[in-house]
């Protein structure tokens, strides 16, 4: 199977691999580089599971060319956390308890932070918005709203 | 099936890979081709894409406007001439999605996707068709109606007149907000004169398997003005004539029925 040479900065680490033909970079992020933060779930770019960062602009994985990502610099859940500390946004997530099974949750918090990044108030209204490329079976979404909102709010918040 | 990936720096040379191999399908952003490749498409042996700079490319100088065909949503929403087709744009799915979606892709959007090409059909658009032969231009309704065959080449841009200030219109109506497919999209762009409507474009969007004109309307909105009363009679042929699809977002009966309540709003600018 012909491969193409793909480079890129993951988490902050330099990464040079061989994408297959057709592959998806949530599947080289997954099976070439190891970060298993971001989930395959419907592979149609309609769940959001596969969210990351690229420049720091929301992206669906599962439906980008890997070959797209070269030269980008991407970021995943893997990465929220800093020296031991976890994310605000993780630490709201739990306290509104805005995880179930957790699946959507490293593509929430991506899209989550992409809208915080930029928009470090948001409205309610940018909060919806930010995560509707996102879809969660578990929470009925108003905890992640909540989280979000409490995040934006409160962003010096780390667990004890 | 193993599959080729060819990057090429000119829009030309993606174009004459293309025209030479019928296994070969062009992507840019990929929100359609990697869903297919990943439904198990078998059909599709090469994908090609452009790294030409001019593909993404959008002018707004002048009185006609040119969007390259690989400028995302996103890159719509940030520019500040295209403010009046920014509701439009941020239609199209989420941020992430915006990312990715290009112009040129949203053609080729299967009902009861492709709201911006209902905006673009509104705007009477031109598509301009790079071949290995030679480029071309068609009306995008002309482009629309044969969007699938093979041989037309790639899309590299659309252009379209600046409409006349505060005369384009854009309404999509769904189930799920703030994101959802369309049961219906409705574009128009409404020139005024004396206060009474000269020569509308009206198109829908999800009505049809791909975006259509509403001669109908059109007629009936030509010299009326934008009144309850003015606009009655185009309100009554809204769905006239016309076979909506029936799909998982909505039958064919009830884009029939509710047609004309959103082409109302639409026309008298209500909310709602």
């Amino acid at each position: 199977m012909p491969k193409t040479p793909v480079q890129f900065r993951i988490n902050g680490t330099d990464k040079a691999v061989f994408a297959d033909g057709g592959q998806s970079l949530l599947d080289v992020i997954r099976r070439e580089v190891g970060d298993t933060a971001p989930k395959y779930g419907c592979g149609q770019g309609t769940c959001g599971a596969c969210m990351v960062l690229i420049d720091g602009e929301p992206h669906l994985s599962c439906i980008l060319l890997a070959e797209m990502a070269d030269g980008r610099s991407i970021e995943t859940a893997s990465n929220l956390d800093q020296g031991g500390q976890i994310h605000p946004l993780q630490d709201a997530f739990m306290t509104h308890f805005a995880a179930q099974c957790g699946f959507c949750t490293p593509g929430m918090l991506m899209a989550a932070k992409a809208l915080l990044d930029k928009v470090p108030n948001p409205t309610r209204e940018q909060v919806i918005d930010a995560i509707s490329d996102n879809l969660c079976r578990c929470t009925g979404y108003e905890p992640i709203i909540n989280a979000i909102l409490d995040a934006a709010q409160n962003p010096s918040r780390r667990s004890a | 099936m193993p599959i080729t990936v060819r990057s090429f720096d000119r829009l030309s040379d993606a174009t004459s890979v293309l025209s030479s191999d019928r296994a070969a399908r062009f992507i840019a952003g990929g929100t359609l081709v990697m869903r297919d490749l990943h439904e198990g498409d078998v059909s599709v042996s090469t994908l090609v894409r452009s790294m030409d700079r001019t593909f993404a490319e959008i002018s707004t100088t002048g009185g006609r406007i040119e969007i390259g065909a690989g400028a995302t949503m996103a890159k719509v929403l940030a520019n500040r001439d295209l403010a009046f087709l920014h509701p439009v744009a941020r239609h199209v799915g989420g941020p992430a999605i915006r990312q990715m979606a290009t112009v040129g892709g949203n053609l080729f959007a299967p009902s009861p996707y492709g709201d911006f090409a209902t905006a673009l059909l509104a705007l009477d658009a031109t598509v301009s068709l790079a071949s290995g032969f030679s480029p071309r231009e068609v009306p995008l309704a002309e482009f629309l109606s044969h969007r699938d065959r093979p041989g037309n080449g790639v899309v590299s841009k659309v252009s379209f007149p600046r409409p006349p200030h505060d005369a384009f219109r854009f309404r999509k109506a769904s189930r799920v907000r703030p994101k959802g497919a369309s049961v219906i999209a409705i574009a128009a762009v409404l020139p005024q004169s004396g206060g009474r409507i000269s020569g509308a474009r009206v198109a829908y969007g999800a009505m049809a398997q791909t975006p259509i004109r509403v001669p109908a309307v059109e007629r009936a909105l030509e010299g009326k003005t934008l009144d309850p009363s003015g606009i009655s009679t185009a309100v009554a042929v809204a769905a006239e004539g016309l076979s909506p699809p029936t799909d998982p977002i909505a039958t064919s009966w009830y884009r029939s029925e509710v047609a004309p309540v959103h082409l109302r709003r639409l026309l008298l600018g209500e909310t709602g």
